[in-house]
């Protein structure tokens, strides 16, 4: 008689099941918790007789005192700030990680993978410290002391540039390593350089994974807000000048929430209604840039 | 034969390559110049901010040692017996009550006598301060300050000093220090791995080694990945809202009746150390999934065949081969949340605390957030500290980065000797 | 048998050719002629060397780190690897097809213009691709569908495109890396038809390790062996019917029998 039966019909080992389940359910949690948190707060924001939604998402000037929420020029500040990022980010970053990819040799792989490594682990405060005591001096000098003021969005922007400059080279850099070595053999094989080969192939081959490096790059740079915090300004400015100073939502956030608030204020709610769009815009970016990325690893497999 | 052969003959083949290698040439310089800028970009970060580390300060006494002794250019020149007489003649009565009361003036050391009378008595304050590349080329422009300024004087101060490591908070530049941030950090990393850790790790199990395709799992899979990419300011607000307000009674440490502060309100250590757990949870799961994908299925193969379950194959054979890898990921995961300042910034970390941190249900303040104060403050010694502050909270972080490269390469080692 | 010796001249030789990848030698005293608008066959036992050889003749082995040569390659009567042999106009010249088909992720279009493009190609590109593909006998097949992107033609018309790609430039030499061997029997049989259109005007040498592909299409065919230090070396050169028929050595009779693989 083989014993291969079991005693009872529940089994023992389902017990760890479900505890690792729980655990993984507890991301669910947070998501929901997000989402309602920020959704409730909002809503008590604009419950508030001060706040209409026409007035928040039109509204040019945010003045809590004379009853003015635009977040217009809150909106125009984080827009600024991470345009200047991307163009700082997105051409040097691209350019070290084709570099990287096609042209360096091992040892100088070994460098340079390193620093990259380095420079994404510094935490985003000492950037700020950076943007505030380097970069606006250095603006200030070569723009002149009364074109770019003290606190300014270009500096900011520029930093965060660099900020996210290790992030986009690593990323671009699987993109592109990602490409079929078959690919470029055959661009080779065409009698195409170096310079065509990579250009005209295999970038663009990469395209799709490229593509989804810069989005979420952009994702980081709206959300980030040490450098912002101490670096761009503490009052809302609608401004294209960039060398002005103006806050960004993410500064306005932790510039309120830093100080005394009280909890049933209509200033506590304005923070949670400024966070949901900032979560909203993070939100969209990334999922725009997952689905992106997904379509890239189909091409290939 | 070739009906359109129509490339040009060979010199004209011959200009036309060499104009293509041009290019690439060109190109070619573009990516190494981009290269070498990122580089720059590092050299320039490291090196600003260890230039305000060290440098000339100008100083100017409240009262002058030459004013308490007559004839003593500084407080180190007295003698025993004046150092000694200056204290109990100088020192404010309340002062000097609680200075007799922990330790008598007698019994105490030159050295500690000096630092309680400069601290005290002389009082210097700092008037300008210069970064290190300036007090070595510029010397002269220090020193015609101090000519420019009555009864200033020049020092070359290390801000970075071991004094500076261990003092507490203080409004004064010279006399500040990051013990209290620093201990909050520690802390709150604590709180923050205790959380995490447990819940990350489990979560990644259930997904890598139990979790079937289903519509469930990949949207968990999805969500999970979503939150990695959620702004750490975002976090803040979920954890002040939940934790802070909501959760107050727990957080506060009321329910335990161990309420600290009755100031805090819910703004505790444990709020903080929740939030950051949450915040590196994803990532946490994550990285730890990986470590499990990079374990070779034939382990788990040969563990069923024994005939384990699938709880006993992954508590003795999965987890041992990737601890090393979990173990790493943590590490860098924790020292991510090391140095996170906005979602602490949302929760209320405080801006001055006199006593050190004792139990989670203490305010709290961490390291970035005493650097984000300093260099918030215009007057210059305050950047002087912020950058020695940012030197230490880079020096911590990597600290933490090489012990976990180093876990990882002692037991991958012996994972490799054992095998 | 070879009546039309005067006119035949070898578009390409190897003389005495060694190759090396670092300290490995891979291929020793390599010695074979090519002959102009004839297909020569490169057959041998896995290993022995041959898809080095014929990377030798367009150069691509420069690419690999490590790679030496020694040893005559000519094409045209110039030395391949000479002083101021520049690879990449070497390779408009011989062009190579891969044994696994790689067309560029870009339209069918695209991917036979581009290397014209590249190249300073000045005429008509309509006509360059239309040409092109009825060389290759696939513009039946695509010839409405110019602008879909290449990936999605079967392996068989994505091959043929790679072929149409090679042969827009105007090669004089065609390479072939084992063209076939990723296709389905059919595929393999059209392709082998158009090898023996192609040497109309163009040289070819293929690799295979399809001895049947090798008898039906070449004209001369080069059998490889490789000896106990894993180096590849020539253990016979003849006509094809003569090597086939009549094998000189006993290993190329083992070899062609199916004694070893």
């Amino acid at each position: 008689m083989a014993h291969i039966a079991r005693k009872s019909s529940f089994s023992i080992s389902l017990i760890p099941k479900i505890v690792l389940f729980l655990c993984a359910l507890i991301s669910i949690v947070i998501t929901v918790g997000i989402a309602f948190i920020l959704i409730r707060e909002s809503y008590l924001f604009f419950s508030d007789p001060e706040v209409t939604l026409k007035g928040f998402f039109t509204g040019k000037q945010w003045q809590p005192m004379i009853g003015r929420f635009g977040f217009l020029p809150l909106l125009n500040a984080t827009l600024t700030t991470s345009i200047i990022a991307m163009s700082l980010g997105i051409p040097v970053g691209l350019a070290v990680a084709v570099y990287l990819s096609e042209y360096a040799s091992e040892k100088t792989r070994g460098i340079l993978k390193p620093v990259l490594e380095v420079l994404a682990g510094i935490p985003t405060i000492v950037y700020g410290y950076f943007a505030l005591t380097f970069m606006t001096p250095l603006l200030r000098s070569l723009f002149g002391d009364d074109v770019v003021e003290i606190y300014n969005t270009a500096s900011a922007g520029l930093v965060i540039g660099i900020l996210v400059l290790p992030m986009i080279a690593t990323m671009a850099e699987d993109a592109i390593g990602s490409v079929p070595k078959e690919l470029r053999l055959a661009a080779y094989a065409l009698g195409g350089t170096k310079l065509e080969t990579t250009v005209k192939v295999v970038i663009p081959a990469a395209l799709s994974g490229l593509s989804a490096t810069f989005l979420l790059a952009l994702s980081r740079a709206v959300g980030e807000t040490m450098v912002v915090a101490l670096a761009a300004g503490a009052g809302p400015n609608l401004t294209a000048n960039p060398f002005e100073a103006a806050e960004t939502i993410t500064g306005y956030i932790v510039r309120i929430s830093g100080g005394d608030v009280s909890y049933n204020s209509v200033d506590y709610n304005s923070i949670f209604a400024l966070g949901l769009v900032l979560f909203a815009i993070t939100f969209a970016l990334n999922l725009i840039s997952r689905t992106v990325s997904n379509r890239f690893h189909q091409e290939y497999e | 034969m070739h009906t359109f052969l129509r490339f040009g003959d060979a010199s004209e083949r011959a200009h036309h390559i060499d104009k293509r290698r041009r290019s690439g040439l060109v190109w070619h310089a573009l990516f190494i110049s981009a290269t070498a800028l990122a580089v720059l970009f590092l050299m320039l970060l490291l090196v600003s901010v260890i230039d305000s580390v060290f440098g000339y300060a100008a100083l100017q006494n409240e009262v002058e040692p030459s004013q308490l002794i007559p004839g003593a250019r500084s407080v180190s020149d007295f003698s025993r017996d004046e150092l000694e007489s200056v204290a109990e003649k100088h020192l404010s009565a309340g002062i000097l009550r609680r200075v007799q009361y922990e330790n008598p003036l007698s019994e105490r050391s030159d050295a500690d006598l000096t630092r309680l009378i400069e601290q005290y008595i002389v009082k210097p304050r700092v008037l300008r301060t210069w970064g290190l590349w300036d007090s070595l080329v510029n010397k002269d422009v220090s020193l015609a300050f101090v000519e420019a300024n009555e009864q200033s004087y020049l020092v070359f101060r290390n801000w970075l000093s071991p004094a500076f490591l261990v003092a507490d908070q203080s409004a004064d530049p010279l006399k500040a220090g990051i013990r209290t941030a620093f201990l909050g950090s520690l802390w709150i990393i604590l709180i923050t791995f205790l959380v995490a850790f447990p819940i990350g790790v489990g979560a990644a199990i259930y997904l890598e080694e139990y979790a079937l395709d289903t519509r469930l799992n990949r949207m968990l899979q999805l969500n999970i990945f979503n939150l990695s990419a959620v702004p750490s300011i975002i976090y803040g607000l979920l954890g002040l809202a939940l934790f802070v307000r909501a959760l107050e009674p727990l957080t506060s440490g009321a329910i335990f009746s161990g309420v600290v502060d009755n100031t805090a309100n819910g703004r505790t250590i444990l709020s903080g150390g929740l939030t950051l757990g949450l915040l590196v949870l994803p990532i946490i799961i994550i990285n730890t999934q990986e470590a499990l994908k990079a374990v070779p299925d034939t382990l788990r193969m040969s563990a069923y065949g024994v005939g384990a379950t699938q709880w006993q194959t992954i508590w003795y054979h999965v987890l041992p081969a990737s601890v090393d890898r979990i173990l790493t990921g943590t590490i860098l995961a924790l020292s991510r949340a090391l140095g996170e300042t906005a979602p602490l910034v949302v929760i209320g970390a405080s801006t001055f605390i006199s006593v050190d941190p004792s139990n989670i249900f203490s305010k709290f303040t961490t390291l970035p957030i005493q650097i984000y104060q300093w260099s918030a403050r215009p007057q210059g010694a305050y950047r002087n500290i912020a950058a020695a502050a940012i030197v230490a909270l880079l020096i911590l972080l990597l600290v933490m980065n090489s012990t976990a490269i180093t876990i990882r390469n002692r037991l991958a080692r012996k994972k490799r000797l054992a095998s | 048998m070879t009546t039309s010796n005067a006119s035949k001249r070898a578009i390409m030789a190897l003389s005495h050719v060694d190759i090396h990848y670092g300290s490995f030698q891979a291929v020793k005293d390599i010695s074979l002629p090519m002959y102009e608008h004839h297909v020569t066959a490169f057959i041998g036992p896995s290993g022995c060397g041959k898809s080095t050889v014929l990377r030798s003749l367009n150069r691509m082995n420069d690419m690999i780190p490590g790679s030496r040569i020694q040893g005559s390659v000519t094409f045209d009567g110039d030395e391949l690897y000479g002083p101021n042999v520049d690879p990449v106009l070497v390779r408009r010249q011989i062009g190579m097809v891969f044994q696994k088909p790689n067309p560029f992720p870009k339209s069918i279009y695209e991917n036979i213009a581009w290397g014209a493009r590249i190249n300073g190609y000045r005429g008509d590109f309509d006509e360059l691709v239309e040409q092109s593909l009825v060389q290759a006998a696939l513009w039946d097949e695509v010839k409405d569908k110019l602008k879909q992107n290449a990936l999605r033609l079967s392996g068989g018309q994505q091959q043929r495109l790679c072929i149409a790609r090679a042969i827009a430039i105007s090669p004089q030499v065609i390479l072939m890396d084992e063209p076939a061997s990723a296709l389905d029997p059919i595929a393999t049989g059209r392709i082998e038809e158009l090898i023996l259109e192609l040497k109309e005007r163009y040289s070819i040498v293929i690799v295979t390790h399809n001895m049947g592909q090798a008898s039906r299409v070449s004209d001369y065919t080069a059998f490889f062996m490789v000896d106990e230090h894993r180096t590849g070396y020539l253990q016979e050169y003849a006509e094809t019917e003569q090597l086939f028929l009549n094998p000189k050595h006993r290993k190329t009779e083992e070899y062609i029998s199916g004694k070893f693989g």
